[in-house]
């Protein structure tokens, strides 16, 4: 069934910069899990008289952003107070670029069911973070540690048109931002916290209907299920007849529900006018050239790359791209083995046994060295120990931290390449199996990996699987 | 002669939290009317050969250097607050429409 209304929706996503001081004053950027109110100042308290003094980092990195977002990059920046009143916001204004963004009109691309889609990002700017309220027992409680951290809010065009566009949206911005090391994209601690625009029309229209704005998603999975929701109610107001309102919208995620926080008669008069304490920003061309020299290869390009220069698929190419310390390590792999293992092969490692582990281990990052790693797959790409001996090997260079090659000379581990050696293991085992040895003979000639097996068993699974099998055929 | 009306006042009102009674509503139409006569004054000035500016300084681009500085104890932080709780603000509850 073609679904009778067509998704539309843009997003506007908020992550927190990767500084080491807040966005006006020396106060720590990385300090609010600790003692409430204890990393203030008197300028994030708003104490009478104090001026704010703009973060030459925070600036670089929103660039940053923009050139990797495609966006133009503004010759002037003004900030501007957003003013209205709520306890976690001591000045009674946020500071925000408003007319005049540090970044706009650039795009990202996403793959899509049908190929690659650029989605416009209207703009990218500069703000600062509120406190935090904890609500309990008729009272709310006010802690400032975020207070003035820097946030990037980036803001797409209503391009987005199916919930898998939009989660895929997300994903790439978020690998764009970690890449690029903008941002730590640590959603658990709230690096990105997003908010959409959401309305549905009839398919094939192409005016908008009207939108609904969803704040408080603080995951991918809110996200999706508060877009899944969305879709049902309106769906539902439309299909009878009735007319979806403009509200702004809350999520509870634990009823899975949306709430309406704000109806568009009661909406906000933010009263926006430029920061007086805060001279325009001007960025000169010099700046934005020593950034744009600053970024890494983008994940897209890189997962291109990766393509073209070493045979990859999209699908593979994709996995080792989407992490800067993956890809890295992939390429170091493959120039410490010098050819002697294929890209596809230290691929394939990476992405089964190396992610296998790091999973079991719960880790984000890579343990083990480059040139380690590239060690244990020469060994079996000489067959000096085969491939099952190598996973083996790898789980003790996890916990060990040893080369490949001391713990298969420490334990033994190469493979039984000699001849005589394995002749004489096929020849007893054979005479031993005069049943499975006939049924073999009668046609049954799956049973050539039972005998490959028994083989490796009594071996301890050292043996030249590849000989083995060789000389299984020779004598069966 | 501009002349706000009640429900105006009371929405700026509404904005920035304040409660007016209605002699205070009449006597701050009053008042703000006479201050946004002052400012139509001024909009009678021709601008349109001036270009738009946020700033009268002729300061560009001031930025420090992304440094941590010293921060206050939490006691001092919470000096001037009518309310505390421990080591928060303590404030009258808010709520927004999920509760
Ligand atoms: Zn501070």
């Amino acid at each position: 069934m073609t679904p009778a209304y067509e998704l539309v929706v843009g997003m506007e996503v908020h992550a927190q910069l990767l500084t080491q001081s807040k966005m006006f004053c020396g106060c720590s950027a990385n300090a609010f899990d600790t003692e409430p109110n204890s990393n203030t100042c008197p300028v994030c308290l708003a104490m009478p008289g104090m001026l704010p003094v703009i973060n030459r980092q925070a600036v670089a990195q929103t660039i940053r952003a923009g050139l990797a977002l495609n966006c133009t990059i503004g010759a002037e920046a003004v900030f501007a107070r957003k003013n209205y009143t709520y306890p976690d916001l001591p000045k009674g204004y946020q500071i925000s670029q408003y007319e005049l963004p540090q970044c706009s009109d650039g795009w990202i691309e996403i793959d899509t069911a049908h190929g690659a889609k650029r989605i416009g990002i209207t703009r990218a700017h500069l703000e600062e973070d509120t406190g935090k309220l904890v609500h309990a027992d008729g009272v709310s409680l006010v802690d400032l540690n975020r207070a003035g951290v820097p946030l990037l809010e980036i803001v797409t065009e209503p391009d987005l048109r199916t919930i898998e566009e939009v989660n895929e949206y997300l994903t790439r911005l978020r690998q764009l931002l970690v890449t690029i090391g903008v941002s730590s994209g640590d959603m658990e601690k709230g690096a990105m916290r997003m908010e959409a625009n959401i309305s549905l029309r009839p398919a094939g229209s192409s005016s908008f209907g009207t939108k609904v704005e969803i704040k408080n998603l603080n995951s991918f999975r809110a996200v999706r299920n508060a877009l899944e929701y969305e879709i049902r109610r309106q769906s539902a107001v439309l299909a009878t007849g009735g007319q979806v309102e403009q509200v702004t919208m809350g999520w509870l995620e634990h009823a899975g529900r949306t709430y309406v926080q704000r109806s568009k008669e009661s909406a906000h008069d933010y009263r926006y006018f430029p920061e007086p304490d805060l001279p325009p920003l001007a960025v000169s061309r010099e700046w934005v050239a020593e950034l744009q020299a600053s970024l890494p290869e983008l994940p897209l390009a890189r997962r291109s790359r990766f393509m073209a220069a070493y045979g990859l698929k999209l699908a593979d190419a994709d996995v080792l791209s989407a992490d800067r310390g993956v890809a890295d390590f992939f390429e170091a792999t493959l120039q410490a083995v010098g050819g002697v293992v294929t890209p596809h092969k230290v691929a394939h490692w990476i992405m089964g046994d190396l992610f296998r582990l790091l999973n079991e281990h719960n880790l984000d990052r890579i343990p083990i060295p480059a040139a380690h790693f590239a060690e244990l797959l020469q060994l079996v790409a000489r067959h000096v120990i085969n491939a099952n001996t190598g996973s083996q090997v790898l789980k003790t260079m996890f916990s060990s931290g040893e080369s490949a090659a001391r713990i298969v000379e420490r334990e033994n581990l190469a493979q039984v390449s000699d001849a005589n050696v394995l002749e004489s293991a096929v020849q007893s085992l054979l005479a031993a199996h005069p049943d499975e040895v006939a049924r073999y003979q009668a046609g049954k000639t799956q049973l050539l990996g039972w005998f490959v097996g028994q083989v490796m068993r009594e071996t301890r699974g050292k043996a030249n699987p590849d000989l083995v099998r060789q000389l299984l055929q020779k004598y069966l | 002669m501009t002349r706000l009306s009640a429900d105006e006042v009371q929405h700026v009102a509404e904005l920035v939290k304040l409660k007016l009674t209605a002699a205070e509503i009449e006597l701050f139409a009053s008042q703000l009317s006479a201050i946004l006569d002052y400012a139509a004054q001024i909009q009678e000035v021709d601008t349109s050969q001036v270009p738009p500016t946020a700033t009268v300084l002729p300061l560009r681009s001031i930025m420090r250097d992304d440094v941590t500085e010293p921060r206050l104890s939490v006691d001092e932080a919470l000096a001037n607050a009518p309310n505390r709780q421990d080591s928060f603000f303590k404030v009258h509850a808010i709520l927004d429409g999920s509760q």
